[in-house]
């Protein structure tokens, strides 16, 4: 009784297969949101809530003026405190829509009446949208291949240590929401030529114009998309869905970017975007080709008229480009355009751009570090993609190679490639284990008919006798399915280590293990950037290597000479070659500056390599780019950098190194060790006895990574 | 309905006289004080004064109010002054407290001396006497020289004061005692019998001085305790509905003794600490509640990560380093939160009132706030929310 009355209620829960299916996938979906979000937290639960790297300092510090002074403010923004004695133009240099997303997060969170601070918004920006990013994952998956391949790149996205590497918790940068935006542009357009229609082509157009707001980036959608079009149209897959989705995005979407002051104009002067016009034009003249051969039944004429016109449309396009380029109005590639296309070119013409680490060409290992197991289901799922061949497979195929060329050639782009391999792998993934589970579940489904019907249908018998001629298909299947699955389990292992250990550390508080196992925290940046906020006057002016410019500026709140918006190259290089030249000949540098403080970074006391030593022949080699009075080869012993005994003179007295060491011959960092023993390279440094005469030691931190110099007033002469 | 009451302390009590102005009604020559003996303490920026004062009643009438003498720039730097009256004999004393108020004196003397009244608890007949015990606590008093002092030197200061008690009444017989942090001292002027032991100078006795008499003398010494002053202290104390009291204190500390000059050496600072930054200090302790949670100890620019708490039933200990040693002149703003239990400070009464019972005040140990705010965020639906304070306060209502 009390059986059958409990099935009775239970009736209108029990669901049908489709329902069954439709709830599993919102539900995986749901712990995949959740998932990409958590996973991302690893370092604010062991640091804390802060903000991370350099960057992100001057993005934090442009949202908190946008929260405090509203939007018109902040797009009039002229900052007295950085490139002094230039100044910087923030409005009209940055991307605004990181710190616009950020600001609209805040209020709607104040409006909601959760009263959090700004700075908690922006450690958590970046998760959010990881966590978004695996939506559209889902949905473009979906587009491309089926709704299995969606849920799959989406599990693969969420943990990809490729795009966790940009957006943990507290690395707030423009990368964190741009690869959502980048993804979502992307599904847009793919949905829009699916389609051919006008809707989804506008939102891509409003994809494309929040990408632009968000990254310079976007560059590769403005490229990339062109080039989709035009392989569509050489492969004979011009259609009017193609037509109608490209025009409305390219007309809208670049009408929508020139609203960016950083932007402007460039969509019709750049040659970088030049790529997009022609094949806008080009679109133009197949339709009009296509006119005619609907209007012409005569096929030999038709292809008369084919060839003249496309011959007078090419030229007629070569010669507009030679023209524009010739009178300036489209001005030529930029550097870090060049340097993408040939690795070489930065390392010879542009010294400030090879001089960042993740604008290295990518090592293998890093491949391997950042994506796993994808790395073998890439070719894959391009061979499954290849297999069925349709608009949307050709997209995603032209987008996986061309970004995983990029990648090739920056280590930063594999954040760019991720996405698309994440995709080409689920197609992988999915298709295999769909293939599999349907020759496990064919046989059982083949042997049930056979117990209950007999042989009557043919076509099961048939299907029965193939399967007999393989007796170990089934068993085969079956590893081959653990396999898989074995290799997604290490993924996953794979990918939540390498969030833990190499991704999630804020590179401002340095952690290391002490003698007894426990944890040690240098926090010595901030020690020293506090120092120069409360202890300093307020206008003191501090230079030091660009790296350290937008964390002085944000957190020591000091007006600096350089910082990470490198777009002064001139003014790096007086900075370069003031470090670079004897003290005598800094002071007058650095006077014509009007610098009061020096800062430098060591790390001889820790072993802490990113320091300024390390980093200084790229300051010798800017500053040579500019000023051939500093040359490398005097700051090197044959061909080696050296800072011991046998290190070259002018390195021995040259400002930095005095910086650097002084009083350093003193210290005992090591036991065992002579004194002044540098642990970050190794070696007793050479010249001990440092006078400094214009300069002295203002503030050193605890652990001796950052030191700073007060820059005496000049002598009396008389 | 959210309410904020607001208070500020300015703990120099300078404006008191003006805000309690009690006419003098009686001629205060009444007293002779038969001995008078003072302590004063200089070993660290706070200054204490224990003044035993023997007060005899010489008049003709009883009489209940004993005045007390002070200069113009003592009564600047007077942060509380406090008197109990002392009964019994030898170890069997009990001390009994007693009321003390500024007060204003038609018949000033040539120098411009202020006033504070002692009410006695009972009148003092003619022939009789009692002894007092008086305790002046003053602040900012020291005065650095050489005011810029280097990381290898030590910190010198000046005090100033009279060697003989400013007084309204004719003192017998009376002696002060003054101790110095350590035995280095570089001056101080004599006014015999004057004789020094240790860290101890002792001036006097001297007899049968007059009213209003004084000999000024300074003292020039070494003293290295942490002249730790919070200029700013908003103190926050939200009271929560779900059982939780949220404290949260912004300082806005500075070294306010001898500044800072030239170089800041970090090799000398860690090898030779004994010799290098005497006057600097590192560590702060704070005195929380116990039953303390979710401490922390912030900045403007994150977590500072030098600090540690201890509890236990009793009390709780915070103790904190700022995120470099403070030497002269050198400030660092610093935010500390905290959560307690509310049953602990929140009480009931029977007419349906709540109290809030909380310490008025700063818990970081050895510290000096210039300027203290208290903000107390009642919970939605509280009315008629108001302030008892021991000591008048400003206080506002914020909606």
């Amino acid at each position: 009784m009390s059986n059958s009355s409990t099935s009775d209620l239970l009736k209108p829960f029990k669901l049908k297969t489709k329902q069954q299916e439709l709830l599993i996938r919102v539900s995986i979906l749901c712990l995949v949101y959740i998932l990409a979000f958590i996973t991302r937290l690893f370092s604010v639960l062991r640091y804390e809530s802060m903000i991370h790297e350099f960057d992100p300092y001057f993005n934090y510090r442009t949202t908190l003026y946008l929260t405090q002074h509203g939007f018109y403010d902040f797009w009039n923004w002229f900052d007295y405190e950085s490139w002094y004695p230039l100044g910087r133009i923030v409005g009209g240099t940055l991307y605004p829509g990181l710190m616009v997303t950020a600001a609209l997060i805040y209020r709607l969170l104040h409006f909601l009446r959760f009263a959090v601070h700004i700075r908690e918004v922006c450690v958590l920006t970046a998760p959010f949208f990881a966590s978004n990013t695996t939506l559209v994952a889902y949905f473009f998956g979906k587009e491309i291949w089926d709704s299995g391949a969606g849920l799959v790149a989406a599990i693969l996205i969420a943990v990809c240590p490729g795009y966790i590497s940009r957006s943990v918790a507290g690395s707030y940068d423009n990368e964190g929401v741009a690869i959502f935006a980048l993804l979502f542009t992307f599904y847009l357009f793919v949905k829009a030529v699916n389609k051919g229609s006008l809707a989804w082509g506008l939102a891509s157009a409003f994809g494309y114009f929040y990408m632009v707001s968000a990254w310079g980036g976007y560059v590769f959608i403005i490229n990339l998309i062109p080039l989709y079009v035009l392989v569509l149209l050489i492969t004979g897959r011009y259609s009017m869905r193609l037509y109608v989705a490209y025009n409305c995005m390219y007309i809208l979407g670049m009408l929508l970017a020139m609203q960016i002051r950083f932007v402007g104009f460039q969509h019709v002067q750049s040659g970088e975007h030049m790529a997009a016009m022609g094949v806008f034009f080009l679109m133009q003249v197949f339709y009009f080709l296509d006119w005619v051969k609907h209007m012409l039944s005569d096929t030999k004429l038709f292809q008369e008229f084919l060839s003249i016109t496309v011959t007078c449309a090419v030229a007629a396009g070569g010669i507009a480009l030679g023209v524009g380029a010739a009178s300036g109005y489209i001005s030529p590639w930029t550097g870090r355009f060049y340097s993408l296309l040939d690795p070489t070119y930065a390392k010879d013409h542009i010294p400030i751009i090879a001089s960042v680490s993740e604008h290295q060409p990518t090592a293998w290992s890093s491949f391997m570090f950042d994506f796993h197991i994808l790395l073998f289901l890439f070719p894959a799922g391009l061979y499954f993609c290849f297999k069925r061949l349709s608009d949307a497979t050709i997209f995603i195929v032209m987008y996986g190679l061309t970004s995983m060329y990029f990648a090739g050639v920056m280590v930063r782009l594999i954040l760019v490639a991720t996405p698309a391999v994440c995709l080409i792998s689920a197609i992988a993934v999915s298709a295999t284990v769909k293939n599999l589970t349907v020759l496990l579940r064919s046989k059982n489904k083949v042997a049930q008919i056979g117990s209950t019907k007999g042989t009557s249908s043919a076509k099961a018998s048939s299907k029965a006798s193939l399967d007999q001629s393989q007796p170990f298909q089934k068993n085969g299947a079956m590893a081959l399915l653990f396999g898989a699955f074995y290799l997604l389990s290490r993924y996953a292992t794979h990918c939540t280590w390498v969030t833990s250990e190499a991704y999630s550390s804020p590179s401002i508080v340095l952690a290391a293990r002490g003698a007894h196992g426990n944890r040690v925290i240098f926090d010595d940046y901030r020690e020293a950037y506090f120092w120069l906020r409360q202890n300093t006057p307020p206008d003191a002016k501090v230079m030091s290597w660009w790296d350290y410019g937008y964390q002085i500026t944000a957190m020591g709140n000091r007006t600096v000479i350089v910082d990470n918006n490198t777009w002064n190259n001139t003014h790096i290089a007086t900075v370069g070659r003031a470090m670079s030249s004897y003290e005598d000949e800094a002071y007058e540098i650095i006077r014509s500056l009007d610098v009061d403080y020096v800062l430098v970074v060591f790390g001889g006391v820790t072993g802490y390599s990113s320091d300024d030593i390390n980093k200084f022949l790229w300051m010798v080699r800017i500053g040579g780019g500019v000023f051939p009075v500093i040359k490398e080869p005097d700051y090197l012993v044959n061909g080696e950098y050296r800072v011991d005994k046998g290190a070259a003179p002018k390195m021995l007295n040259c400002l930095m190194y005095k910086l650097s060491y002084y009083r350093f011959g003193e210290m005992m960092p090591e036991y065992g060790k002579p004194p002044g023993y540098d642990r970050a390279r190794g070696v007793e440094i050479g010249n001990k006895d440092i006078k400094l005469e214009h300069l002295e030691e203002a503030f050193t931190t605890s652990n001796w990574i950052v030191r700073i110099y007060k820059v005496k007033p000049p002598n009396n002469r008389w | 309905m959210e309410a904020r009451i607001r208070a500020r302390v300015n703990l120099a009590l300078t404006f008191f006289a003006l805000l309690f102005f009690v006419a003098g009604s009686s001629p205060p020559r009444q007293f002779v004080i038969s001995n008078a003996e003072r302590r004063i303490d200089l070993s660290s920026h706070i200054i204490n004064v224990h003044l035993t004062l023997k007060v005899e009643n010489a008049g003709t009438r009883p009489a209940s109010e004993v005045v007390l003498a002070l200069t113009p720039t003592e009564v600047d730097h007077l942060a509380m002054v406090d008197a109990s009256a002392i009964k019994g004999k030898r170890k069997k004393t009990t001390s009994l407290r007693l009321e003390v108020k500024p007060t204003e004196l038609p018949d000033a003397p040539p120098i411009d001396t202020k006033y504070f009244t002692i009410y006695l608890a009972n009148p003092l007949n003619s022939g009789e006497s009692t002894t007092l015990e008086v305790l002046y606590v003053f602040t900012h008093f020291l005065e650095p020289f050489p005011a810029e002092i280097a990381q290898s030197e030590s910190q010198l200061v000046f005090y100033h004061d009279t060697a003989l008690i400013l007084s309204s009444y004719h003192i017998k017989q009376q002696t002060t005692f003054i101790k110095t942090p350590s035995t280095k001292v570089e001056s101080f002027i004599r006014m015999e019998p004057t004789n020094r032991v240790g860290t101890e100078i002792k001036y006097g006795p001297y007899e049968d001085r007059p009213p209003y008499s004084i000999s000024p003398i300074h003292v020039h010494f070494e003293n290295n305790s942490p002249f730790a002053v919070v200029e700013e202290l908003v103190q926050e104390i939200e009271i929560s509905h779900w059982g939780n009291i949220q404290v949260t204190e912004h300082y806005k500390l500075i070294h306010a003794g001898a500044r800072h000059k030239g170089v800041f050496s970090r090799v000398d600072y860690q090898s030779r600490q004994s010799s290098n930054g005497a006057s600097s200090f590192r560590y702060l302790l704070a005195r929380l509640p116990p039953r303390v949670h979710s401490v922390y100890y912030r900045d403007e620019i994150g977590n500072i990560s030098s600090s540690h708490l201890r509890t236990d039933s009793l009390k709780s200990e915070l103790q904190i380093e700022p995120r470099y040693p403070l030497f002269g002149g050198w400030k660092a703003t610093f935010v500390i939160g905290y959560g307690l239990p509310l049953q602990d400070f929140l009480f009931e009464s029977s007419d349906d009132k709540r109290y809030l019972n909380f310490t008025f005040g700063c818990p970081l140990i050895g510290m000096v706030v210039d300027k203290l705010t208290i903000k107390v965020v009642l919970p939605e639906g509280s009315t008629d929310p108001s302030p008892v304070v021991p000591f008048p306060v400003e206080h506002h209502l914020e909606l």
